[in-house]
């Protein structure tokens, strides 16, 4: 197993999604005679883990199951231990596409935070391409540079622990996309500009507040940076759904003949009649703001 | 890793180049060929002069259709205007503000005078252009410059590029899938380097391209195909280097059911050659056998050589040569396509797919349904539709089969914004939908179905509460 290969067979040493049922999931590091709790019971690696088949069903002590699937990015994102705030798929999903990463790009970060789009970065620029991250909290950088020693990406990614509006991104030149998730983004966007090679490539900014957005988009521009554009994206869930909708009894219709209604699942009523339909219902609450994302293209220099 | 060596080479615009052109937030996809005409928001020119320019660079259009590298940085920010009023109090609508006529500007425009001089002119010749605000000035700068404009980038096409040039032009090619969409897709089906993706699309190619960038040359994609052949326009217009093509296979989706029950024949005679006579005339039919009939070479020299030597033996022989030659094509053509069913059958008989896309103008549930099996457990799949009921469907389909969790079925609202020095605001005008997704992931099917799944994920309808409110 590693991120950014597929691998059959769950092996010690792997890092495995463990899958309870609807959005519930749970990463499990697989050690030879390990056991994990799950609400259905317990999983003893050796047994249940360790040479099945990634996707395969696990039945628990307490005659639970669940499902064990291969990690990806996305449902790490989803399972990983929140250290900071975290950047979710729909966001990830705009930014790799907006600033057009594939198999060999070098990319810059800050800050990695819980790695939750590095991660991501990292699956679509393998095999050839580079991931510098920069995190100012040594604690917080150290625990990321282990998870990617544990997930098998570390030759693919450089940590650097400095603070990235003061010292920059320690290499300059070399990245085709920089990606900014800091708290004043327009400190960076100088150093955002030196870490880009000469011949340009792209640069994004995610920030929550319009305001910081306005500084980083002036500082874009003083910086020469073209095609400035920002945008927001929102994920919609839709919850499928069978829904019964009763019908109302007019008394009975002289002029009618017996009538024909649709009989819906049976009521408790038996002389009311409903319709039933399959449908989808929107959450009750959902996500109205993750943050604005300002991407903008370096020209060359 | 630092690449210190100056070498531009690949960033420069060659002869036979996949480009885009841009102006403003128009893109148009097109290769560079010599002498060939281009038409681009209304105005013609020829791309010759771009070859051996950098990518990304800006050209102005001078008269005779030719290109120039831009000179003159654009006055984007060149109003620092003397006057400007505060408020529009004083401004009175009665259409003479203008001095200039409409023929005064066309004059102007055959003279070859730059977008920005005859804006100047405008300027100029406004009566009211000084009373404006200073922002309103901005934005009748902005307006005219649209409408004036005489400037190209040729740009290298990009999946963002390519993606955000099809939804603004012709999003019904592409059955309206917004780029954001595109977007999500790309990352529910976790496409990458190194893996085996199957794609079905009726996208113009543009999925399947977004698909080939993603994985940048590593492992495999087989687009399965509807009708006579893949459509693949769009991956074209990404330019991709040629053994980018090697990891490409096609598959007729007709031929699914027959791969799946082990009784598709790719070895011997192709047997969807019996199906493609669509494409063959009833000529060229008549003439198989016959052609299959003419012997070996040798035999063919022979018969040369005991010909007379009249104008219509001579006739007669050519006809017959290049029925030769076309036949000996056809049967070349046969063989390749032959093959190339094979490599894709054989990629897809092992049901070890990593992962599946479905974007298409077809029902997705029969779709999804059938292609589904030859994915490995735990992989990603997702399927877009521009309508949420066929995805209903899927779901609903899906959670009674089996085989697979964490399905959800989903969209994205996206958002622009115009951000500028006290004017932020979003845009006025916003894309109202683009199309819906259902993903989820694989898992392994057990031989026998449990009885009652446990853990139901659509709650059981609720009984309806009936008061009797009669008598």
């Amino acid at each position: 197993m590693s991120f950014v290969e597929y691998s059959d067979f769950i092996q010690d040493g792997d890092i495995a999604i463990i899958y309870l049922g609807h959005d519930s999931t749970m990463p499990v590091k697989v050690q030879q005679g390990a056991q994990t709790q799950t609400r259905y019971g317990v999983i003893r690696h050796s047994t249940d883990l360790i040479g099945q088949r990634y996707g395969s069903k696990v039945t628990c002590s307490k005659g639970g199951w669940v499902h064990v699937l291969h990690p990806t990015p996305e449902l790490w994102t989803v399972s990983l231990p929140h250290r900071t705030q975290i950047l979710y798929t729909t966001d990830i999903a705009t930014v790799t596409m907006m600033l057009e990463l594939k198999p060999g790009s070098v990319v810059c970060e800050s800050g990695t935070g819980s790695g939750s789009l590095s991660h991501a970065i990292l699956r679509t620029i393998a095999p050839t391409g580079h991931l510098h991250t920069v995190e100012f909290h040594q604690q917080r950088a150290e625990k990321v540079a282990e998870e990617f020693k544990e997930h098998r990406v570390d030759h693919l990614v450089t940590v650097r622990n400095q603070d990235v509006c003061k010292d920059g991104f320690g290499v300059t030149g070399v990245a085709d996309a920089v990606f900014l998730d800091i708290p004043s983004p327009w400190e960076a966007v100088g150093h955002a500009k030196a870490a880009m090679k000469k011949q340009g490539g792209r640069v994004c900014s995610f920030s929550p507040c319009i305001e910081q957005v306005q500084r980083t988009c002036e500082a874009l521009a003083d910086q020469g940076f073209e095609e400035i554009s920002t945008m927001e994206v929102l994920l919609r869930v839709h919850d499928v759904r069978t829904v019964t909708l009763p019908l109302p009894d007019f008394g009975p219709d002289p002029s009618a003949r017996p009538d024909i209604t649709e009989e819906a699942p049976p009521t408790s009523a038996p002389n009311h009649a409903s319709v039933a339909l399959k449908t989808t219902t929107p959450p009750r609450e959902i996500p109205g703001h993750t943050g604005y994302l300002t991407f903008a293209t370096k020209p060359r220099t | 890793m630092a690449d210190n060596v100056d070498d531009d080479s690949q960033y420069r615009i060659k002869e036979g180049d996949y480009v885009v052109l841009k102006r403003g937030d128009i893109f148009k996809a097109m290769q560079i060929q010599p002498r060939k005409k281009v038409i681009f928001e209304k105005q013609w020119f020829h791309l010759d002069n771009a070859v051996g320019h950098l990518y990304s660079t800006t050209f102005e259009i001078v008269s005779g259709g030719t290109l120039q590298p831009q000179t003159l940085k654009d006055p984007e920010s060149s109003n620092d205007a003397k006057e400007a009023g505060t408020d529009n109090r004083n401004i009175v609508d009665d259409g003479k503000s203008q001095k200039l006529t409409r023929d005064d500007i066309e004059t102007l425009k055959e003279k070859g005078l730059k977008d920005q001089e005859i804006i100047q002119q405008l300027i100029e010749n406004s009566s009211t252009f000084r009373d404006k605000t200073k922002y309103a000035q901005d934005k009748y700068i902005k307006k005219k410059k649209k409408k004036y404009g005489n400037t190209v980038t040729i740009l290298k096409p990009s999946c963002r590029i390519l993606a955000m040039m099809y939804h603004g032009r012709e999003p019904g090619k592409i059955c309206h899938l917004r780029y954001d969409t595109l977007a999500q897709m790309l990352t529910l089906a976790n496409i990458h380097a190194g893996s085996k993706v199957l794609v079905f699309e009726t996208c113009a190619g543009l999925v399947l391209g977004a698909v080939m960038e993603r994985m940048g040359g590593y492992g495999s994609v087989i687009q399965m195909y509807p009708g006579g052949g893949p459509v693949r326009a769009g991956v074209e217009s990404f330019g991709f280097a040629a053994h980018f093509h090697d990891m490409l296979h096609e598959f007729p989706i007709c031929h699914v059911n027959a791969l799946l029950a082990g009784t598709l024949d790719t070895t011997a005679k192709d047997p969807s050659a019996d199906e493609k006579q669509s494409n063959m005339t009833a000529e060229e039919e008549q003439n198989q056998p016959e052609a299959e009939q003419q012997g070996s070479p040798e035999e063919q020299s022979m018969e040369t050589n005991t010909g007379n030597d009249t104008d219509q033996d001579q006739e007669k022989k050519e006809k017959e040569k290049r029925k030769e030659a076309k036949a000996q094509e056809k049967k070349v053509k046969l063989e390749e396509k032959r093959k190339k069913l094979a490599a894709a059958a054989s990629l897809l008989e092992g049901r070890n797919a990593d992962g599946l896309v479905i974007a298409s103008r077809f029902h997705p549930c029969p779709v999804l349904m059938g292609l589904l099996k030859f994915l490995s457990p735990s992989r990603p799949f997702v399927v877009y539709s521009q309508y949420k009921e066929p995805l209903i469907e899927c779901y609903t389909k899906l959670k009674e089969h089996g085989g697979t969790v964490n399905l959800r079925l989903t969209d994205t609202w996206l958002r622009h914004y115009q951000v500028l020095p006290n004017r932020t605001h979003p845009l006025l005008l916003m894309s109202g939908g683009g199309g819906y997704l259902l993903s989820g992931t694989t898992v392994a099917t057990e031989r026998s179905k449990p009885a009652g799944s446990q853990r139901a994920e659509e709650p059981a309808p609720k009984r309806l509460k009936l008061t009797d409110t009669e008598g």
